[in-house]
């Protein structure tokens, strides 16, 4: 029965539109396939950043729209690079990239080495240390305020038992002194787990018989370790320390919630820094040159990094 | 018993499983304060010194989903509760006077976080399945060009974006931060979904297409549901991406669009920062993703770096 209604349906159906996508070249599939996603990046990635590099050459002011706007060249680079407050930005922002990168690297590394042990449950306990990782930073770090908090803080308190000191002699986000480790604590104990699931995967990307081999040449565990274990695992633990780099130097969520930036400018990093003068005073053309300065230096550094990373890969 | 010289010795399994346990239990202290403050009362949550174990009371997720005022002696006595929401309030001396922003909130963070990684996912299939499987000029430079735009900073682009969306209308709606998180997301997508179709062999499409399946046939009756499980990690990732971000969310939305993570730390109760309602609020909102993470563990690692490590 050739002539029932869903047949003659099926026969008409590849007729029109479906007769041209049927004629289509892969050449021309390829591009209909690539270009929405070419397109939306140019519009909401490139674009804005050509207006930003635009607009740190003026003094344009968001909050003044009728203001005349001129081109004032390279006075907003001039004007930033010399102000001191933000080489202190930069500073906080080099603590905070330095130490939490090496907390979680030996910290990461030592868990995964760990974990590699395979004792039994390890399964379940690399679940939960994963779990910080994957959370809102912003909701995460505005309940450490309430962990921070010198009488009532579970973290105070756990501090206090464990030192000898009373919980409410010390306030983690209030002093100036320990403002920049609260940072680093909680950006540790949330991050920590990435650096172990990587080295975790170098770790097991090496095979056994290397070790039985350094096994039949009588190599002592320690030398095993820092000849087969630290150089192979090192290409691993390097794209971890890149992610967390570029990450870090980004930082606004977590600690803007956590700290607010003070007390002082003690945990103002430069993205909480590029945003007061950005959205709170206002200051578009300087902050703009200011985004233009941020993003040239993660991705300069990001660059380098990069190549030595290659490096290490072709050893 | 055969030996073995990689296997570690049971001492050995021992002290390493009792160190990994201990910083488990450090690491996962913090998140259980939350659940757990979230079913206090607000005196208990600020006890001196912390209590482990309080009175349960959902107080904090009615204070959460209602606002209230405190009402005369009389009043109350006049209105008696009807339903338990309404009775614990009442013990506290004040009466619901309706809903909170927490709900409007919360459906935000839904539609928007449902809305960016649909189309992320879409748009990432598409541009993936070709630079798996097509020659494209310039391939490696789009691939790195596309990689790079998450390396900005939100801030450095937050500027232009916000005039560029108030110029088009779409400052503070769901449209506008639909496209952005999309666009955020692509570089993920595009990167984890090329490893994933690359892993299908390309035998199965040839044999489809000599069977007379056209290119776009092959792609969705062959590739598509090869590729199901990773799209499906993909999608979660890009969902918990866009349901985490604060950034852009609170630079760029108010009192429309709003998400969640923005509006969580403004919680404040009738005396000071009221933490049951807060840490309700952060339960609501983080538990989801927990669960996500725990069926995600397989492919955890991928997914984190953007697909740079496989297991």
């Amino acid at each position: 029965m050739p002539d029932s209604p869903s047949d003659r349906l099926a026969t008409a159906t590849p007729s029109g539109v479906a007769r041209t996508i049927r004629g289509l070249s892969d050449r021309t599939i390829a591009w209909i396939f690539v270009a929405p996603t070419i397109f939306l990046l140019l519009a909401i990635n490139i674009f804005p950043l050509i207006w930003t590099i635009r607009l740190s050459f003026t003094n344009y002011r968001v909050n003044r729209p009728n203001a005349d706007v001129e081109w004032v060249g390279l006075q907003n680079y001039q004007r930033i690079l010399n102000d001191p407050d933000v080489w202190a930005t930069m500073q906080a922002t080099a603590h905070f990239l330095i130490w939490t990168i090496v907390l979680q690297v030996l910290i990461g590394f030592a868990l995964a080495w760990l974990i590699n042990r395979k004792f039994k449950g390890n399964d379940l306990w690399t679940t939960i240390i994963v779990l910080p990782m994957m959370l809102s930073p912003a909701v995460v770090g505005n309940f450490w305020t309430f962990l921070y908090q010198p009488q009532i803080g579970l973290f105070n308190t756990v501090v206090g038992y464990l030192t000898g000191a009373a919980p409410d002699s010390f306030s983690m986000i209030g002093d100036v002194a320990l403002a920049p480790w609260s940072i680093v604590i909680v950006d540790t104990w949330m991050w920590t787990p990435f650096v172990m699931l990587i080295c975790l995967a170098g770790l097991r990307s090496i095979p056994d018989s290397i070790y039985e081999a350094a096994e039949c040449d009588r190599a002592s565990a320690w030398r095993q370790f820092w000849t087969i274990t630290v150089p192979m695992v090192l290409p691993f633990l390097m794209l971890a320390v890149l992610f967390r780099g570029i990450e870090n130097f980004k930082m606004f969520d977590l600690v803007v919630q956590l700290t607010g930036g003070g007390p002082g400018n003690t945990t103002t990093l430069t993205a909480i820094d590029l945003k007061r003068e950005a959205f709170e005073r206002w200051r578009t053309g300087y902050a703009s040159a200011y985004a233009v300065i941020l993003f040239v230096t993660v991705f300069g550094l990001a660059s380098i990094y990069v190549k030595a990373l290659n490096k290490v890969k072709e050893r | 018993m055969s030996y073995s010289v990689t296997e570690p010795s049971k001492p050995q399994k021992w002290i390493a499983g009792l160190l990994v346990a201990a910083y488990g239990i450090i690491t996962i202290l913090p998140l259980l304060w939350i659940i757990s403050t979230s079913f206090k009362s607000q005196n208990d949550a600020i006890a001196y010194p912390p209590e482990v174990f309080s009175e349960f009371t959902l107080g904090g997720y009615v204070n959460l989903f209602t606002t209230q005022t405190r009402q005369s002696a009389e009043a109350l006595e006049a209105n008696p509760p009807e339903t338990w929401y309404d009775e614990i309030v009442h013990e506290r001396g004040m009466a619901i006077v309706g809903p909170s922003r927490f709900g409007e909130r919360f459906m935000n963070s839904v539609i928007i976080g449902f809305g960016s990684t649909f189309l992320s996912v879409f748009l990432g299939t598409l541009a993936a399945y070709a630079f798996s499987r097509f020659r494209i000029p310039l391939k490696d430079d789009l691939l790195f060009f596309i990689l790079s735009t998450r390396m900005m900073p939100p801030i450095a682009v937050a500027i232009p974006i916000f005039l560029m969306f108030r110029g088009l209308g779409l400052s503070d709606t769901h449209a506008g931060m639909i496209l952005l998180y999309t666009a955020v997301n692509l570089s993920l997508s595009v990167w984890l979904l090329k490893g994933f179709i690359d892993e299908i062999p390309r035998e199965y499409e040839e044999a489809a297409l000599i069977d007379g399946y056209t290119r776009f046939q092959a792609f969705y009756k062959v590739v598509l549901p090869q590729a199901a499980t990773g799209i499906a990690s993909t999608a979660i990732f890009c969902l918990i991406f866009a349901w985490n971000e604060y950034a852009f969310a609170v630079l760029l939305t108010s009192g429309n669009a709003q998400t969640a993570p923005p509006f969580i730390p403004t919680i404040i109760g009738v005396t000071g920062q009221d933490w049951p309602a807060v840490a309700a609020g952060a339960t609501i909102f983080l538990v989801p993703v927990m669960v996500f993470t725990i069926l995600l563990r397989k492919h955890l690692l991928r997914g984190i770096t953007f697909g740079a490590v496989r297991k």
